[in-house]
């Protein structure tokens, strides 16, 4: 493995040396941040090599109006939240989920299923699944709103807080004041929609694209692929993730995503409004919708007051750059998102590279 | 070695007793290459093996 790594290092080494001037890479997936932290990758990088953790844990990327309308929810008595874990303790306006009185009717679940499971064995409350996360995600989510359409299960509903990674990153590139040359792609989502579903921002935007597992060789590899090409001048659509995905992904996953979902314009920390880069249910699943059950609007919420986590999200500044972080905002008392998640940029650089100011 | 997890196969429909597939939220979502499986594993038991290496020095 070390031969492997040194080799990547060298490649990446000389090509940095040939571009000599700076070079941003953004990877686009919480799984990939953390990796990179706690391996310790940017510590072997040139100087004029940056890595930016760009829109990729779906906690950080859900607007500040999606939380709390969750929060609203919950204040309900007739109402069980079912959530995945990292959405505990997300600050709204009004407190977290973790710090709501009422905690009795806020249940973590670990899968779509067991939300399902939640609403069958609780006839009288009705279920609302905190649906959250990429591609990888949403297939689960429509799954179970599939199943209980089947079964006619009418106190289960989901509020979908789903987004597509692809729009995000068309954003991003759109923006004027921009500053990546190059993404390291996700892996799982890319096991969902196939690597060449990046084919078009290789086109468009001249962006290499490579899609790379988590491990931290295949990372270094990832990154060594994007040197080459950026010192060659070129933009290629590659994935050195071939033990998972495929050129087309998983079709299956596709289609039940596609049958119960349509894209919609939505909103994103820090991105704003992007046009069709979320999943809303379609009309024959809309009895599912909690937006609509609870005539809850999708409306932008308010940022918190001193969080900086839009622009960290956008790779514009690194988290210490945050007037806030870790001193008003640690892992223990988050005030921002991407403090409280654990795939989040800034609870990565504070639990890894706080000593350390590069 | 690892956990025991209950995950669905809805998604992965082509996946047979013994596949090795990547699991996301409860739910097989793509099947893992056999070879680079085990890559991985070997690399793990490596890891393994070093840190039982540098307790056995510490101790």
């Amino acid at each position: 493995m070390l031969d492997r790594i040194n080799k990547a290092q060298d490649i990446i080494n000389a090509a940095c040396e040939t571009l000599g001037r700076q070079i941003n890479i953004m990877e686009v997936c919480g799984t990939h941040t953390v990796s990179i932290f706690r391996s310790g990758i940017r510590s072997i990088l040139p100087d004029n090599l940056k890595l930016l953790s760009g829109p990729g844990c779906p906690v950080c990327v859900t607007d500040q109006g999606y939380i709390d309308a969750v929060l609203q929810l919950a204040d309900r008595n007739d109402c069980i939240i079912a959530t995945y874990g990292d959405m505990i303790r997300v600050p709204g306006k009004d407190g977290s989920l973790e710090t709501k009185q009422v905690k009795a009717n806020i249940k973590i679940v670990l899968s779509s299923e067991d939300a399902l499971q939640l609403a069958k064995d609780n006839p009288g409350k009705t279920v609302v699944f905190v649906a959250v996360g990429f591609e990888t995600t949403a297939p689960a989510t429509a799954v179970v709103v599939k199943e209980a359409a089947a079964g006619a299960i009418d106190n289960f509903c989901i509020l979908s807080g789903h987004k597509l990674v692809i729009p995000a990153m068309r954003a991003l590139l759109s923006e004027k004041n921009h500053n990546i040359n190059a993404f390291l792609c996700p892996g799982h989502v890319s096991a969902i929609i196939g690597y060449g579903a990046f084919a078009g921002i290789v086109e468009d935007f001249g962006r290499p694209c490579v899609v790379a597992g988590f491990e931290p060789v295949q990372i270094i590899e990832g990154l060594c692929e994007i040197c080459r090409q950026l010192s060659a001048g070129t933009a290629e659509l590659k994935s050195i993730y071939s033990a998972v995905v495929t050129e087309k992904g998983n079709i299956a996953a596709q289609q039940i995503v596609n049958e119960c979902f349509e894209p919609a314009d939505g909103y994103w920390r820090g991105l704003g409004k992007i046009e069709k880069s979320t999943l809303k249910l379609k009309e024959m699943y809309g009895r599912f919708d909690a937006f609509r059950r609870f005539g809850i609007s999708e409306e932008p919420g308010e940022e918190i007051k001193g969080c900086r986590c839009g622009e960290v999200l956008c790779g514009l500044i690194e988290p210490t750059e945050c007037g806030l972080f870790g001193r008003d905002c640690t892992p223990q008392e988050p005030v921002g998102p991407c403090m409280v998640s654990s795939e989040g940029a800034c609870a990565a650089w504070f639990k890894y590279s706080r000593k350390k100011r590069r | 070695m690892g956990n025991r997890f209950k995950a669905k196969t809805t998604l992965l429909p082509e996946a047979k007793l013994g596949d090795l597939v990547l699991i996301h939220a409860g739910f097989a979502i793509s099947l893992v290459d056999e070879e680079e499986g085990k890559k991985t594993w070997q690399l793990i038991s490596e890891i393994n093996e070093f840190m039982d290496t540098q307790n056995r020095l510490s101790g």
